[in-house]
């Protein structure tokens, strides 16, 4: 049991950026997703996270996945941190615990984020705001996490954190797929690479698209 | 409900803390409403033929000073993305989103139209019109003012294009709400104005949010 995709296509402005993708992932993996720049990573995560068109299927458990279902069963971190400058570190994740069902106490501790917990958001560094985006992911329990190079920005010691919370996700059955430059060490992990920039052009049916990439 | 009011909190929040632009709308309408004295001239008798008439075009343009932003902020750093996965439907998140913007631009014109149409010397028996026409006519300029901020979303300074979008959506309302208010004014009956005013408020409630949440989505991807 597990997050199974199967046969998922996404086209983007006319191009085909995804072709057929199918892979498995049994309960408490970790897929690591690689391959170079425009390889359609950052697609594949919002695909899955149903923030782009895509056709294919996603089951996680056996149960297909889609439309409102999704909202409890995914959690996404992109390159946004999505965070509001505005509020204090506290009240942004509150706001997202109050939204998902959470508690935010686990979240700000997590990410060692207690001693900014009152500063505003616009007064921290882009590696204190990666933290504040991460911890997001802890304030709800979601079985599969989508993480779009989660570790820009982010120390060493802030990066070890990350990993720690990983490790504990997968080791209470939870799903991942991250999408990284850089080598994480994480134990049940598998990979799937993504080949670089496909040339194939989609635009039949497209007037405006004809001839675009040929 | 837990969540809905976690929405609701946070966008009165915002709009409270330093750039939100609460107030910014009430500061345009206090200034707009006051030029027409000084263009048209001070003479009592034509200020008052003009006086529901003014105070509603100042309204309607005080309302979309701040219809960009609605959903532009949340766009640009990424909380829309991670909105759009929470447990909220986008109907209920436009339909939160609107009434907050209503909250913190609507209301306050409101009240301050009394004060404005002393200075524009409108006729006592219009007064409670005037209120009560506004009060029922500008929950829908917010939320018509949605569906624009919804389709106009991912464009950048989108701003003057959602107004013009949204201006010509607005005539039905400042035909009906300045002709109650003028009614009253001219001692003629107001209700017939006035009931349409509110049946259009009703029509726009209802169909705003799903129009806006299917704006939203196609301009997600």
């Amino acid at each position: 049991m597990g997050l199974t995709v199967t046969d998922l296509s996404c086209t983007r402005g006319g191009r085909l950026i995804l072709r057929g993708l199918s892979f498995a992932l049994g309960s408490g993996e970790t897929l690591i997703l690689r391959g170079p720049n425009g390889s359609g990573k950052s697609t594949l995560l919002r695909a899955l996270a149903g923030l782009l068109p895509a056709s294919g299927r996603m089951e996680i458990d056996g149960r297909a996945v889609g439309g409102e279902g999704r909202a409890d069963a995914v959690a996404y971190a992109g390159h946004l941190d999505a965070i509001k400058p505005q509020l204090t570190v506290a009240e942004n994740l509150r706001f997202w615990a109050r939204l998902f069902g959470g508690d935010p106490g686990a979240a700000l501790a997590a990410f060692d984020l207690g001693p900014l917990a009152e500063r505003p958001a616009h007064l921290c560094s882009a590696g204190q705001k990666r933290r504040i985006c991460l911890a997001r992911l802890l304030v709800a329990p979601r079985r599969l996490w989508l993480l779009d190079e989660p570790t820009v920005a982010l120390d060493a010691d802030a990066t070890g954190r990350l990993l720690r919370v990983l490790r504990e996700h997968a080791a209470g059955g939870g799903l991942a797929i991250v999408a990284t430059h850089v080598p994480l060490d994480l134990a049940p992990a598998r990979e799937l690479v993504l080949a670089a920039e496909a040339q194939t052009a989609s635009a039949a049916g497209d007037p405006f698209l004809q001839g675009a990439w040929t | 409900m837990s969540a809905a009011g976690a929405v609701l909190a946070r966008e009165l929040t915002l709009a409270f803390r330093s750039g939100g632009g609460a107030g910014l709308g009430l500061a345009f309408f206090l200034i707009a409403v006051l030029l027409v004295p000084l263009g048209v001239g001070p003479e009592p008798e034509r200020l008052a033929g003009l006086a529901a008439g003014t105070l509603w075009i100042g309204a309607l343009l005080a309302c979309l000073l701040s219809l960009d932003r609605i959903f532009q902020a949340d766009q640009e750093d990424g909380s829309l993305d991670i909105l759009a996965l929470s447990p909220l439907p986008l109907e209920a998140l436009v339909a939160l989103k609107a009434v907050a913007h209503w909250l913190t631009t609507g209301l306050p014109l409101v009240a301050a139209a009394p004060l404005l149409a002393l200075t524009l010397h409108l006729p006592a028996p219009a007064y409670p019109w005037l209120v009560a026409s506004l009060a029922v006519g500008t929950p829908a300029l917010s939320f018509l003012g949605a569906i624009g901020a919804a389709v106009t979303v991912g464009i950048r300074r989108g701003g003057l294009l959602l107004s013009i979008l949204v201006l010509p959506l607005y005539l039905p309302s400042l035909i009906f709400g300045a002709r109650a208010a003028a009614s009253a004014a001219e001692g003629a009956d107001p209700w017939p104005a006035f009931m349409l005013l509110g049946g259009l408020t009703l029509f726009v409630l209802a169909l705003a949010p799903p129009a806006a949440a299917a704006a939203l989505r196609a301009n997600l991807r």
